[in-house]
């Protein structure tokens, strides 16, 4: 009976070898791509696509694009936006014929695109199989810092160019990486505009930061700190939380029996949505309460009256978009739609305004595409020059990459702006710019009215 | 002063929030008490309590308190399917077998509720209003819950000790053999005990749905915190679950005035691990 057993493993084994075998790059199946955009959202929007040479048989190239994504987990919400922008700008440049380098050849892009579930250890195995099974050419980084950090490990261990969008943390730029490009304005400069707007409006403010505890938040609070004490501003607690968080109370009540007058923390959707309930319900009596990310998505207006006076960075926002005749005053090229084409594009294709997440996504294909334009040449290392060399503006603003050693792929260039929630004269929740001066579309919000 | 303040205000919170932990654990404890299945599937289960909690008062306007009559009656009837489907089969079998069973019911829900739900956060907008305690507010939302779980812990106890199905539930729970040969239907009890397990949790989820914001994968975490109690508690003693969940409350109310609030997992879960060293059978003892 044991020698049949045996037998009967080892006929196991070597089947399973064979198949295996026989198998060669079979997979499993890659999450497919959401459905194109209808073509007429497409058209007033397509990002320049370039002129054909007058050359006959023109050769047709597509260009893999890899990048996982959260349909599932905590970080679904903003991650399925950023996507929709990915796509958006895929079906667009697609559609317009693709890129056409000097040689003739036509450039196409297709997604190769998996599950990550939220989850850093998946998002390292994906993006392994995305360069070696896959074969992608390039790579989009995964939304949020921390699946961005375990992915930019294997895209520089296999010396992929990768735009990161969707991650602001700075420290993946500063461990020696040459492939990573980052879209996103950086952690430690996310709440400067918040505290340039505070000194002006109440400079005696008592600070409370009150944060999730992984590494974007982590990052925008320790990059803060100094720049408010620089600021004269008195930090009276300053607390982390576990991302799974979902009872605030203690929290609110650590809050206000700090005596702070300004909340700055938070960090993804749904800890962000829940600590504003609770701030709310336990009228804490702020005067001003500053979240990461979760204002700056639509669903938050959902929340009702505990959405009020909420304030959020933002990397763009349609009513302070950037505009070509801001790019010629600067002096810096510019290129791909406007905002309000993009913005209507995105509306008609996904029957949503388009957030900055959605933005993001849009910009990582667009500043792709602009860097094969500009290195005529699918080679990594011809595109990655490109990327060094960019200095343009976009509807999404500014990208020039930090091509130091210390912190390559770092953005310079892009500035963000603070947007609050506030009641229109409908009495309808909309998200208004506050900051800086120079773009803010109504004053801020201060103090929130008491709930 | 400050942290003795900090206490004061965030321990009625924890007391209130530990009895409706209290009922989700019973739920648990129940299952393993009666019929030694640690059912895995509770989360999820807890997080259908929420949906239907969101479904009824969201899509048809139903007060969440009285939509939780249905949402105990479905949560009844889910058990006692899952029971006849997924571990009637595997009752006599070593335990990693109904562990197995358990799990992929965990597995099906969470896959169908992501499907229809997705992962993202849903709110249930939902307010009892507030009055100052002292220096604390007391949400309606969190009273009102914590009044229900009361009234649900007391109808477990009068249901075990007073009725005849009840008595039978104890009777198989002590010697599953005798009371069949006694003409006790251990199988329609054992399924009726799953059933009030299952209904337990998914009247846990429908309360915490009205204070705080849930996704399908919220049960996990209320799944972790009911083993918590139900060790504390003792495996197999609901009325221990009870206490057990007023503790873990206590904690979550006590630790953030002292320590930083990431805390309060560690501490948690420390404890759970020192009750299993020093008193496996919990404190107010496990079964039998």
């Amino acid at each position: 009976m044991k020698g049949k057993i045996v037998k009967l493993l080892a006929l196991l084994m070597v089947a399973s070898l064979f198949l295996a075998a026989c198998g060669g790059g079979a997979t499993e199946a890659p999450a497919p791509v959401e459905p194109a955009a209808p073509a007429e959202a497409t058209e007033p929007a397509a990002p320049e696509a370039t002129e054909a040479p007058a050359q006959p048989a023109a050769e047709e190239q597509t260009v893999v694009i890899g990048f996982t994504s959260s349909l599932t987990g905590s970080q679904e919400n903003n991650s399925k936006r950023q996507v929709n922008g990915f796509d958006l700008w895929m079906n667009q440049v697609n559609e317009a014929g693709g890129v056409t380098l000097s040689d003739g050849t036509v450039v196409k892009f297709a997604a190769q695109t998996y599950d990550d579930e939220s989850n850093a250890e998946r998002v390292q195995e994906l993006y392994t199989r995305l360069i070696n099974e896959d074969n992608a050419d390039f790579l989009i980084s995964p939304y949020s810092s921390g699946l961005t950090a375990a992915a930019s490990i294997v895209a520089e261990q296999n010396g992929k160019v990768m735009i990161t969008t969707g991650a602001a943390e700075d420290d993946a730029y500063k461990t020696g990486n040459t492939g990573l490009f980052q879209l996103y304005t950086p952690g430690s400069l996310y709440m400067t505009s918040t505290v340039d707007m505070l000194k002006e409006l109440d400079p005696a403010a008592k600070i409370a930061l009150v944060y999730e505890a992984d590494k974007f938040s982590t990052s925008v609070v320790n990059g803060i700190k100094p720049y408010l004490e620089a600021n004269g501003f008195e930090t009276v607690l300053e607390e982390s939380y576990a991302s799974d968080t979902a009872d605030f109370g203690p929290i609110a009540n650590k809050i206000a029996g700090s005596g702070a007058t300004v909340l700055l923390g938070g960090g993804h959707y749904n800890d962000g949505t829940a600590l504003a309930r609770t701030l709310y319900d336990r009228k804490v009596g702020l005067k001003f309460a500053f979240l990461l990310v979760a204002p700056a998505d639509n669903k938050f207006a959902e929340l009702g009256d505990p959405a009020v006076g909420i304030a959020v960075s933002s990397q763009w926002e349609l009513s302070a978009t950037h505009t070509e005749e801001e790019a010629a005053d600067l002096g810096v090229e510019w290129f791909g739609p406007s905002g309000q084409d993009f913005a209507d594009a995105y509306e008609a294709a996904y029957g949503d305004a388009p957030t900055y997440h959605v933005a993001g996504g849009y910009a990582a294909g667009l500043i792709l595409q602009k860097a094969i334009m500009d290195a005529d040449s699918v080679d990594p290392e011809a595109v990655k020059a490109a990327l060094n060399a960019m200095d343009l503006m976009t509807f999404y603003g500014g990208i020039k990459f930090d091509t130091s050693e210390e912190a390559h792929g770092l953005q310079l260039a892009h500035q963000m702006v603070v947007a609050q929630w506030q009641k229109n004269d409908a009495g309808e929740l909309v998200r208004q710019i506050i900051a800086p001066a120079a773009v803010k579309t109504v004053d801020p919000l201060y103090p929130i009215p008491a709930p | 002063m400050q942290q003795f303040n900090l206490l004061l205000t965030s321990l009625p919170d924890g007391i209130l929030l530990g009895f409706v932990y209290g009922v989700a654990a019973m739920g648990l404890t129940l299952i393993w008490g009666v019929m030694n299945v640690i059912n895995l599937s509770h989360g999820p289960i807890i997080a259908l309590g929420m949906f239907g909690t969101f479904i009824l008062f969201i899509n048809m306007g139903i007060n969440p308190y009285i939509g939780l009559f249905l949402i105990a009656a479905l949560g009844l009837l889910l058990g006692v399917l899952i029971y006849f489907v997924a571990v009637n089969r595997v009752i006599n079998a070593p335990h990693l077998s109904s562990l197995l069973a358990t799990f992929s019911v965990n597995m099906i829900i969470i896959g169908i509720g992501t499907a229809v739900f997705t992962t993202s956060p849903y709110n249930v907008d939902f307010n009892m209003g507030s009055f100052q305690l002292g220096s604390t507010i007391i949400l309606g939302t969190r009273l009102i819950a914590a009044l229900i779980a009361i009234l649900f812990t007391g109808g477990l106890y009068l249901f075990l000790y007073r009725t005849r199905p009840g008595k039978f539930i104890r009777a198989v729970t002590n010697n599953r053999a005798a009371a069949e040969l006694m003409g006790v239907p251990s199988t329609r009890i054992l399924a009726l005990s799953f059933g009030l397990g299952t209904m337990l949790a998914a009247v846990s989820g429908a309360l915490i749905a009205t204070f705080f914001p849930f996704s399908i994968l919220s049960g996990s975490g209320y799944e972790l915190k009911s083993f918590v109690i139900g060790v504390l508690g003792g495996l197999g003693n609901p009325i221990g679950a009870l206490f057990g969940g007023l503790i873990l409350g206590l904690l979550e109310g006590i630790v953030p005035a002292f320590l930083n609030t990431a805390w309060v997992p560690v501490i948690e879960f420390g404890l759970f691990v020192v009750i299993l060293l020093i008193r496996p059978t919990g404190l107010f003892g496990a079964k039998r």
